[in-house]
């Protein structure tokens, strides 16, 4: 029987942390060497909590598909890192940045967790500023900030357009350093394919090398998922392409509960589709919105080229229906308006799938030089992409799959319900509710991992001391390795007609259509069925060619597009029951007189955590409630 | 458009390579290189062949993952721009393409188009880093760095270690990637302290994997962030000064 | 915990090419990497530049006649005469000179030789390069090029080798010049020689500067414009003078 026990402090919001980093159990430095703890991912979380726990002494083993930590997906945010700092005077504070993330996460989101995490803010800078993460400077020599949507204050710190490449680098630098101390053991082109359970506790992982294709078990005293979201789910995102989500669902279905997975944050500003071949779509920093100006020409029939519609022909439509926030509203708002004009037939380009983004009042008043040295390298991007210059011409932006606030369940201390199972970074589900404001993704890995799991992780250790590291040849680990490779045999022996990107593209397009940026009770039934029936398709005419023993692409991605099938089920289901619209879930059904999302906080105040049944029983929903102390539950309103 | 591909295919490390053709039809201006790969390799599997392996993820120039000579030019023929963000507006239509791994001693062939460029890592791990334990930071606004400083170190940061610089040297050096990842923390006050002990174990490791530097200037403009040999330069200084100076007095900046 | 190595399949399929040296006492240790080895080249490539260009304005004193240039070869044997022997600073140069040689060639011989085992599988397409000139990938066809025009010119001049310089008179060097620049086969390669020089000073002189570390964004636009003014300058300088003989300018 699952108990949902968040463990909670308990005593006032702004003492949470405080208390429970005394109470949480320490181990002492030379019973840390006998601990072996295995980190699975080496992004922001992964990379941070590895390094950190290599340093405070525990035998650390790092585990990446990449070739090397340093491309994990973190790199490429562009925009920034949110901290309460405070440097530009504007009345800044912990709890305004915890104010803004539980209001952006549309109340969704654990208060107490996300207090922690505003707390926090402030040291991740100074922790990266050490590493040599060079941040943006004033003249003085001190460190700049910029606003970002959904928030009135500027508390973001940024790298150009380039900060989450910054700060994973510097990640990557503090877990390099821990690898040539020999604390860390570095497996790149390493995928985690299974979870190893022992007596309920999370003793190991089953992982392919991509090289050699040897299966092979790892054991620990306790596992770390940092393994990223499942936004690739919806085939076309902004995700790197080999992002996935296996890890975390193979350990869903070793009994960690999936909390959430309806909430999906759909970005506002991308660089729409150009043709049916197209493999990914491209992000454009949030922060282009702090000077760019989004509008749709009012007259849907309107061909003109943009520089040639005059101002009383154009439809500023943020601005327009949002003048305390404009252009700067939270990432849910702006692509539902967005998604609104575009299916009300004003988009632009010659799809007409996008609505324009345009700088020519921004380079008139500040200078192109300014605009360049703050996005240059975008502007750069979206040339090369578009051949468009957006010095000229105004960019044509349009919402994509960003993120996914939901993920695997996890207690005040980021640990499953599984003992032993800890999950950080867009992995979990901890932080940002329904919705996530920019720049707080970056923020929130780094948090978990630099700040959290070492002291969580070293608790639970402490109540396992005195106990060896369980042996790989224990039947749960011969289980689970046996259960891989009769997976892989599986998938090398279908011999159907179509490749795993064919069954990914069509699962993509179901999931974008029904559990997109809208959806209804009518859809996300379709959207079951639907799902359900490729994915028998899927097992009978999936071909996967070449073998198991060396590089094979077709393999790797068998694997992870058999559990998105798995996973977009669970969406609808999760989507279906909750009978509100909060945040990036935007229920057809539940909204007000305008357009704007209704929540229904008498009854869907609740994280909804799936157990897993089997592959053909619907999941169990439990349910962890939410209480506001500390703010006041209001629909949110960026009028 | 349409196009003529010439691919080097390679089972594995030790297999006998060969360049294979294939004709990659329907083809829009719009896609990016990766793209036309990707539908070249539909139809592969369609056709029951081995689709063709290379790297690639982030799709968005910035992960490193992807590279590959395409024409005889490390990422093909647009500057400061990686194979992912290529696109075929580039290229004329009706055109042959020729595309060959990275090749190096260091950058061993994994499969196809795939190479190990994990000599990267140890180059790093060798002193690319500022040895402070999390948590042992001062306030982030003590330490003011001088924008013009922080502007060049960030021009060095922007590396993504994709292996062009090492691919296109005619001596198959890696100055650039050593020295942009040197420099980015030798420039800041931040990487003072260990400033010469990186400096030599960096450059003494990447000469245990790498050819070394007679100043071409190739790598500068395989470059896909466009990292200038200007950090060669500093490094090559910083190396002397590391081998030459008095380390007790450095602190006083007297070295 | 020490680690075995190499600690993955991904690290164990790259072996170094090259040990890491135990480092010598300074100053050998920093001839022991090719990042110093690079520096080595620069500061003989610089002394070479010196003596290159000295050797050049010296020869100008031909256009002033015989009396003008034995004086001025006179002069160099005593410099600094009486306070040191007679010819004891030629000879210091002489040995100095032959040491930067020697050293210039060794890093260069080195540095190839580590150089072709990085790309032990060369690039099976056809290479398309971009900043690499002819210039910078020709240095190690100019330099032996050089090398042996330098053993030609010694044998021909300064020791007057029989079979090279049949009409060499001890002494009298400006009959000597003008004997053996008379010969066109002698001047040509004396042409050819001075062109090759050209080409790898244009890209050594601009080199030197990267490889010591010399580079300051006020000053590169210079740097190119230096080697190739330089370049010239030795150049039409000498091949000035076989062409001014064979002309009968200089006789």
């Amino acid at each position: 029987m699952v108990t949902l026990d968040a463990r909670i402090p308990e005593g006032p919001i702004e003492e949470k942390w405080e208390k429970a980093r005394f109470d949480l159990r320490l181990v002492n430095p030379a019973n840390k060497r006998r601990f072996t703890v295995i980190v699975v991912g080496t992004g922001l979380a992964g990379a941070s909590a590895a390094a950190t726990l290599a340093e405070l002494g525990y035998n650390v083993k790092a585990f990446t598909f990449h070739d090397s930590p340093r491309r994990a997906h973190s790199i490429a945010a562009q925009g920034g890192i949110n901290a309460a700092k405070n440097y530009q005077n504007d009345g800044d504070s912990p709890h305004r940045l915890f104010y803004d993330t539980i209001k952006g996460g549309d109340f969704r989101s654990r208060e107490a967790n996300v207090y922690r995490l505003a707390q926090i803010s402030v040291n991740i800078i100074d922790q990266c500023v050490a590493q040599g993460v060079p941040f943006a400077r004033e003249y003085s020599g001190l460190l700049e900030n910029r606003s970002f949507g959904g928030v009135q204050v500027s508390r973001t710190f940024y790298a150009r357009g380039q900060t989450g490449q910054q700060l994973l680098l510097g990640a990557y630098s503090a877990l390099m350093r821990q690898v040539g101390l020999g604390a860390v053991q570095l497996h790149p082109r390493t995928e985690m394919l299974d979870l190893v359970v022992e007596d309920g506790r999370a003793v190991g992982i089953i992982t392919r090398d991509l090289l050699t294709g040897a299966i092979e078990a790892h054991a620990g005293h306790a596992v770390i998922l940092a393994t990223g979201g499942y936004g690739n789910v919806y085939y076309l995102s902004t995700n790197a392409k080999k992002s996935n989500a296996t890890a975390a669902w193979r350990a869903h279905k070793r009994g960690a509960l999936f909390a959430n997975p309806c909430y999906t944050q759909i970005h506002p500003t991308c660089i729409p589709a150009g043709d049916e071949f197209q493999s990914k779509l491209t992000l454009m920093s949030e922060s282009l919105r702090n000077d760019g100006r989004i509008w749709v020409p009012k007259d849907q029939n309107d061909t003109r080229p943009p520089h040639q519609i005059p101002e009383q022909d154009r439809d500023y439509y943020l601005e327009r229906r949002y003048p305390a926030f404009g252009n700067l509203v939270p990432r849910d708002v702006a692509s539902r308006a967005a998604k609104r004009e575009v299916d009300e037939g004003r988009g632009v380009g010659p799809k007409k799938n996008g609505v324009y983004l345009d700088f020519s009042d921004a380079i008139a008043r500040l200078g192109r030089d300014v605009i360049e040295e703050r996005y240059g390298n975008l502007f750069e991007m979206y040339e090369r992409i578009t051949g468009d210059d957006p010095y000229q011409m105004p960019m044509r932006i349009y919402p994509a799959t960003h993120y996914t606030m939901g993920g695997l369940w996890v207690d005040y201390n980021l640990q499953s319900n599984i003992p032993g199972l800890f999950v950080g970074g867009e992995a979990n589900f901890s932080d940002h509710g329904a919705n996530r404001l920019g720049a707080s993704a970056l923020m929130q890995g780094l948090a978990d991992g630099y700040f959290v799991l070492p002291y969580t992780v070293g608790d639970y250790l402490a109540g396992q001391l005195g106990k060896p590291l369980p042996s790989t040849s224990d039947a749960p680990f011969q289980d689970a390795l046996k259960s891989v490779q009769d997976q892989t045999k599986q998938f090398l022996a279908i011999g159907g007609t179509r490749s795993p990107d064919d069954f990914h593209r069509e699962l993509g397009k179901i999931v974008w259509d029904k559990i997109g940026m809208e959806r209804n009770a009518a859809g996300l039934e379709q959207a079951i069925t639907d799902i359900r029936s490729l994915r028998d398709d899927y097992y009978k005419d999936l071909r996967v060619l070449g073998n198991g023993d060396t590089l094979n692409d077709s393999l790797e991605k068998a694997f992870r597009v058999a559990d998105f099938f798995e996973l977009a089920e669970l969406m609808a289901r999760d989507a279906l029951h909750r009978e509100e619209s909060c945040g990036g879930h935007f229920r057809a059904e539940h909204q007000t007189a305008d357009g704007e999302a209704k929540r229904d906080d008498e009854n869907f105040s609740y994280v909804g955590a799936w157990e897993w049944n089997g592959p053909d029983t619907p999941q169990t929903l439990h349910k962890e409630e939410l209480t506001f102390e500390n703010v006041h539950l209001a629909t949110r309103s960026y009028a | 458009m349409k196009f003529t591909l010439k691919v080097w295919r390679q089972d594995g490390p030790e297999a006998k390579g060969r360049f294979e053709t294939y004709e990659a039809n329907n083809i829009s201006d719009e896609m990016s290189f990766l793209e036309v790969l990707d539908v070249v390799n539909e139809d592969l599997i369609h056709a029951g062949q081995v689709p063709i392996h290379f790297d690639h993820d982030c799709r968005e120039g910035i992960c490193g993952s992807c590279g590959m000579m395409i024409n005889g030019q490390a990422h093909g023929p647009q500057r400061g721009t990686a194979t992912c963000q290529l696109h075929m507006r580039k290229f004329q239509d009706g055109a042959t393409i020729v595309v060959e791994p990275w090749r190096a001693a260091s950058f061993p062939i994994v499969r196809d188009l795939v190479v190990n460029r994990s000599a990267f890592d140890r180059i790093i791990e060798a002193g690319g880093f500022v040895s402070v334990n999390t948590g042992s930071a001062v306030e982030a606004n003590t330490l003011p760095v001088p924008k013009q400083v922080a502007d060049a170190a960030m021009d060095a940061a922007q590396c993504i270690g994709c292996g062009a610089c090492v691919a296109a040297c005619p001596n198959g050096a890696a100055q650039l990637f050593t020295s942009a990842k040197l420099q980015h923390l030798n420039l800041l006050p931040q990487g003072q302290a260990e400033r010469w002990e990186r400096t030599e174990n960096m450059v003494e490791t990447m000469e245990e994997y790498f050819g070394t530097c007679t100043n071409h200037g190739e790598c500068e403009t395989a470059c896909p962030k466009n990292i200038s040999i200007d950090f060669i330069a500093y490094m090559n200084r910083d190396y002397i000064k590391a081998k030459s100076l008095n380390r007790k007095l450095a602190g006083q900046g007297l070295e | 915990m020490a680690q075995a190595t190499p600690r993955s399949t991904v690290e164990a399929a790259v072996r170094p090419i090259r040990k890491r040296p135990k480092p010598l006492p300074w100053p050998l240790s920093l001839y022991q990497t090719y990042v110093g080895k690079k520096w080595v080249m620069a500061i003989t490539g610089v002394i070479g530049l010196l003596f290159v260009a000295g050797h050049m304005f010296g020869n100008i004193k031909m256009y002033m006649g015989e009396q003008e240039f034995l004086h001025y070869a006179e002069g160099l044997r005593t410099v600094a005469y009486p306070i040191v022997p007679e010819k004891f600073l030629l000879w210091v140069a002489r040995l100095g000179l032959l040491g930067a040689l020697v050293l210039h060639l060794h890093a260069a011989f080195s540095i190839w030789n580590h150089n072709r085992k990085v790309r032990p599988v060369g690039y099976q397409s056809r290479r398309d390069y971009i900043a690499a000139d002819w210039a910078s990938r020709t240095m190690l066809w100019t330099g032996p090029i050089i090398l042996l025009f330098i053993a030609f010119h010694l044998a021909d001049l300064t020791w007057g080798v029989e079979a090279v310089n049949p009409d060499f008179q001890s002494g009298e060097v400006y009959q000597n010049v003008v004997a053996s620049f008379s010969r066109w086969p002698v001047a040509t390669i004396y042409i050819v020689a001075n062109v090759a020089l050209g080409i790898h000073i244009y890209h050594g002189a601009w080199s030197l500067f990267q490889s010591l570390g010399v580079n300051n964004p006020q000053i590169n636009q210079g740097r190119r414009i230096f080697a190739a003014l330089f370049a010239l300058a030795i150049v039409a300088g000498n091949v000035s003078f076989p062409l001014a003989v064979l002309l009968g300018i200089v006789e």
